[in-house]
């Protein structure tokens, strides 16, 4: 497959995210969007191990592994971002009854 | 047009449209639902890519473990209706334009790179199989591998603190 | 480099030494020891000056180069000293003046407290280091440096006793009107460098060099040098200062008013004198100056009745003296006033301190009189200090006057009249001040009086030696016309000078000539001392003066003068800058900067709206600019 095709797939669906969180205000949808932004970004990524693969195919037997062993990484943090972060939607919610971000004001202060 | 080409196509439209439909749901139950579809249209891609190993762990943490946490919050909030007030629309509609700017900017940006005539290899290679990954992560990466595992003791600590009812 | 001058540096470097030791002891050094240490310093470069005086005689002149002072591009100028005849007999007259008056002081500030005593001597010190890295120097930056150092040391010491507030203004008022003259002796360096490519005196001061200078080139800078030299040597306008540096201790005013410091703006003409005979204008500019300095300074001294403020009018006179045989291209006779000067006006400021002190601080010539029944040694040398300075034949004094007059005469005859009469002045008031002081009786209180007594050996000493050189200090340079070959100041002096006679080419006067005007001038101050001695011994000069007297008492309003024009004006300058620059412009920038910072952040606070969704967008809205910057604007 030629490396163009991912590359525009996960700009896609990488702006696809972004659009989200800058128009969505219910901050769970806002972490989903996080999330599909690091999916376009894992996609990418393990192309791109791949491409490289192929390109070092004759002389480094495990050429592409470091990519996706990033990959690997990045659900780690993304798995933990998640737990603590749901933790403080919760905390949120109990505190002003709204998972709404434009209540979550305060930064002015 | 071979099968893999098919299996490409179908895939990627699956995953943009499943994204758009995470975006633009009114029902963040709906919203969760989507977002597992579109994991599962990219772990399908990492299967065409080879890459059982994230394929796999890509559905079982993420469509498995993280979604199911958020649906589960969803649920026990009773946000399974749109609560959103329309309001601050101008906002709405700069963001959107941002965000589609931002990747027109890139696909302009990136469509001349210098590797774009070469290629991702697809159906074969076996660096993604669980054999290979496991030994590059066990010499090479053996130490964030342990600082991950750091990271998990702390979220979990943090999230025990956090959702602590003072 | 082997030459044995090279060692020439100890001459500094004893009283720098001393001024170390001295300075930094002077909390637990006693007293004695203090007095050893300062007199012995400068005793020692004494030595070694007398020794390189013998060097230099024997033919061996030398510039002793120690290290690189200041070496950019191509600017180099050395740390280097240059000795030869006329740096020499400088030398001899700076240390060997300076030793008597090193022992004078130990007897005289012996009053002071222990740490002021050390001070003293370390400030005097200071001042020898100064003076003779001036005069030793090879070139004008070092020539420069010793001379901030004496200004320095003159602000210092004239400011010892700084706890009085009119003091320190005379020592305020002697450094700022030298500043002056070091701003424009410091543009004429620059100038020299910038036309001339350097600053050593062998570089500039050879006909290739001074050739590249145009007329205007050498004009300007000579006349710039002539202002510095102005300001130290206390020549109009810039004399106002020495007067009133008398605030100093009286040993002070006879090493750096008299016999030293003020004869810098001399010596820096007299090296330089190659330079200013191609420059004929400021040459005349000088002589008029001079002269006119001489003459306003002796008509003032006339009418003063403090001790020491005749003295320092008397100097400044002389000083114009010098200029005026300097102006006239007789060096030579202005380095032996220089020297004799030295000798006798040390002694006449001496003697006065020692009459001071044994009048219990009293400086007022009207309640003195009639001290030669107590003070013997010092009334006797007091008088052949009078002697020599009026110029009475055989004492030092007629041989160099006799020579600038001749000098004089031989430029123009008008110069001539006027250098006669301003000596005649001199004359009169020099024994005005001795009659009044020495002869009649005693006008002070009956308890002034009782305390009257002879100065200790510590201080006589010091002014029988340069009573003795007074006298004799003269026949080192007996004119042509008295008898041949007797000059020998002159031969001594010759190469230095050697270069300016060939381009000057001076007038050689017939003897009969100059017998003629040695007999008028002799013949005159004779009559002028007699008429003034008889005068005052009889009815002493206490009345208030009245009319033309009261004028120059005030000494020509000069001082009010500056005041009005120079003073005023700049303090109402400052005013103005003070209460409108300063508030208005220079506040007003500052707050408005304030002002500004805090307008532009009260416009920019709407940006800190605490919308998280507007701090994304705003996030995403830069990613964008800076890849548009990235990816499409840099390439």
């Amino acid at each position: 497959m030629p490396i163009n095709y991912y590359i525009f797939l996960s700009i896609a669906l990488f702006a696809i995210g972004i659009v989200g969180v800058l128009t969505r205000r219910n901050a769970i949808i806002i972490f989903m969007c996080i999330e599909l932004m690091l999916n376009a970004v894992n996609l990418m990524l393990v192309a791109f191990s791949k491409m490289h693969h192929l390109a070092k195919a004759g002389t480094v037997a495990t050429a592409g592994t470091d990519g996706q062993l990033f990959v690997f990484f990045i659900m780690v943090v993304a798995a933990a971002e998640v737990s603590v972060g749901l933790a403080i939607i919760v905390m949120m919610y109990r505190n002003i009854h709204s998972v709404d971000v434009n209540f979550l004001n305060r930064l002015k202060h | 047009m071979n099968i893999t080409h098919i299996l490409f196509w179908f895939l990627s439209v699956l995953a943009v449209f499943s994204a758009l439909m995470v975006i633009t749901s009114k029902n963040p139950v709906h919203s969760v639902l989507w977002l597992i579809v579109t994991f599962f249209a990219i772990s399908g891609h990492y299967i065409l890519l080879n890459a059982q190993f994230l394929a796999i762990v890509n559905i079982i943490v993420y469509a498995g473990a993280i979604m199911v946490l958020f649906l589960f919050v969803i649920m026990l909030m009773n946000l399974n209706k749109s609560t959103e007030p329309i309001k601050h629309r101008w906002l709405q509609w700069a963001g959107a334009i941002a965000g589609l700017c931002l990747m027109l900017v890139l696909v302009a940006a990136l469509k001349d790179t210098e590797i774009k005539g070469q290629a991702a290899l697809v159906n074969s290679g076996d660096i993604g199989l669980i054999k290979n990954l496991g030994r590059e992560l066990f010499t090479t990466y053996v130490v964030p591998f342990e600082i991950s595992s750091i990271l998990f003791l702390s979220a979990m600590v943090g999230a025990a603190v956090i959702g602590k009812k003072e | 480099m082997n030459n044995s001058l090279q060692l020439a540096w100890l001459i500094p470097f004893f009283p720098l030494l001393g001024f170390l030791i001295n300075g930094l002891g002077r909390k637990s050094l006693s007293k004695s020891l203090i007095g050893i240490i300062g007199s012995g310093s400068v005793l020692a470069s004494f030595i070694v000056s007398v020794w390189v005086f013998l060097q230099v005689k024997g033919g061996n002149t030398f510039d002793a180069v120690y290290f690189d002072f200041i070496s950019v591009a191509n600017l180099n100028i050395p740390f280097a000293f240059k000795l030869d005849q006329l740096s020499s007999i400088f030398l001899l007259i700076i240390t060997g003046v300076g030793f008597l008056i090193h022992v004078y002081s130990t007897s005289y500030m012996h009053e002071e407290k222990p740490e002021h005593f050390g001070r003293y001597f370390a400030y005097l010190n200071l001042f020898v280091f100064s003076m003779l890295l001036l005069v030793m120097g090879a070139n004008f930056v070092i020539m420069f440096i010793g001379w901030e150092g004496v200004g320095l040391c003159s602000y210092l010491l004239i400011g010892f006793w700084f706890k009085n507030t009119e003091y320190n203004k005379a020592a305020s008022k002697a450094f700022i009107m030298n500043r002056i003259g070091d701003l424009a002796f410091l543009i004429a360096i620059f100038w020299l460098l910038l036309k001339a490519g350097s600053v050593s005196y062998n570089e500039i001061f050879t006909t290739a060099t001074l050739d590249k200078l145009n007329g205007t080139d050498k004009i300007a800078i000579t006349l710039l040098l002539f202002i510095g030299a102005t300001g130290k040597s206390a020549q109009i306008p810039l004399y106002t200062w020495l007067p009133d540096a008398m605030a100093g201790p009286t040993p002070v005013s006879a090493l750096i008013h008299a016999a030293t410091m003020v004869t810098a703006g001399i010596y820096m003409i007299a090296r330089s004198n190659m330079l200013y005979s191609m420059a004929p204008l400021t040459l005349n500019i000088i002589a008029v100056i001079g002269l006119a300095t001489a003459l306003l300074a002796a008509t003032i001294a006339l009418k003063q009745n403090d001790i020491k403020k005749v003295l320092a009018y008397s100097t400044v006179s002389q000083l114009g003296y010098m200029f005026l045989a300097l102006g006239t291209g007789s060096y030579v006779a202005a380095v032996f006033h220089v020297m004799t000067h030295a000798f006798f006006k040390a002694l006449l400021f001496l003697g006065s301190g020692s009459v001071i002190h044994a009048m219990g601080g009293e400086q007022d010539i009207r309640k003195m009189g009639g001290l030669n029944k107590y003070m013997k040694t010092t009334h006797l040398t007091f008088l052949i200090g009078c002697l020599a300075i009026a110029g009475i034949p055989g004492l030092s004094g007629f041989f160099s006057k006799d020579e600038i007059l001749a000098g004089a005469f031989a430029k123009s005859p008008i110069l001539y009249g006027i250098g006669l009469f301003t000596a005649l002045l001199t004359a009169f008031y020099m024994f005005r001040l001795y009659a009044t002081t020495f002869r009649g009786s005693f006008r002070g209180t009956h308890e002034q009086e009782h305390h009257l007594h002879e100065s200790p050996a510590a201080i006589t000493i010091p002014l029988i030696i340069l009573a003795i050189l007074s006298v004799i200090g003269g026949y080192v340079g007996v004119p042509e016309f008295i008898m041949h070959g007797a000059h020998t100041l002159k031969d001594f002096l010759a190469p230095v000078f050697a270069e300016s006679n060939k381009i000057l080419e001076p007038h050689e006067l017939s003897h009969s000539t100059e017998w003629l005007l040695t007999g008028i001038s002799t013949v005159l101050i004779v009559i002028t001392v007699a008429y003034a001695w008889s005068r005052f011994s009889k009815k002493a000069d206490t009345a208030e003066a009245e009319g033309f007297g009261k004028v120059l008492q005030n000494k020509w309003y000069v001082d009010e003068l500056y005041d009005k024009i120079i003073v005023q004006p700049l303090n109402g300058l400052a005013g103005f800058l003070n209460s409108v620059i300063e508030t208005k412009v220079v506040d007003g920038i500052v707050n408005g900067v304030g002002r500004l910072v805090s307008y532009s952040g009260r416009q920019l606070r709407w940006l800190q709206s605490g919308q998280v969704g507007a701090y994304v967008l705003l996030m995403v809205i830069s990613m964008l600019l800076f890849f548009v910057f990235q990816f499409f604007i840099r390439k």
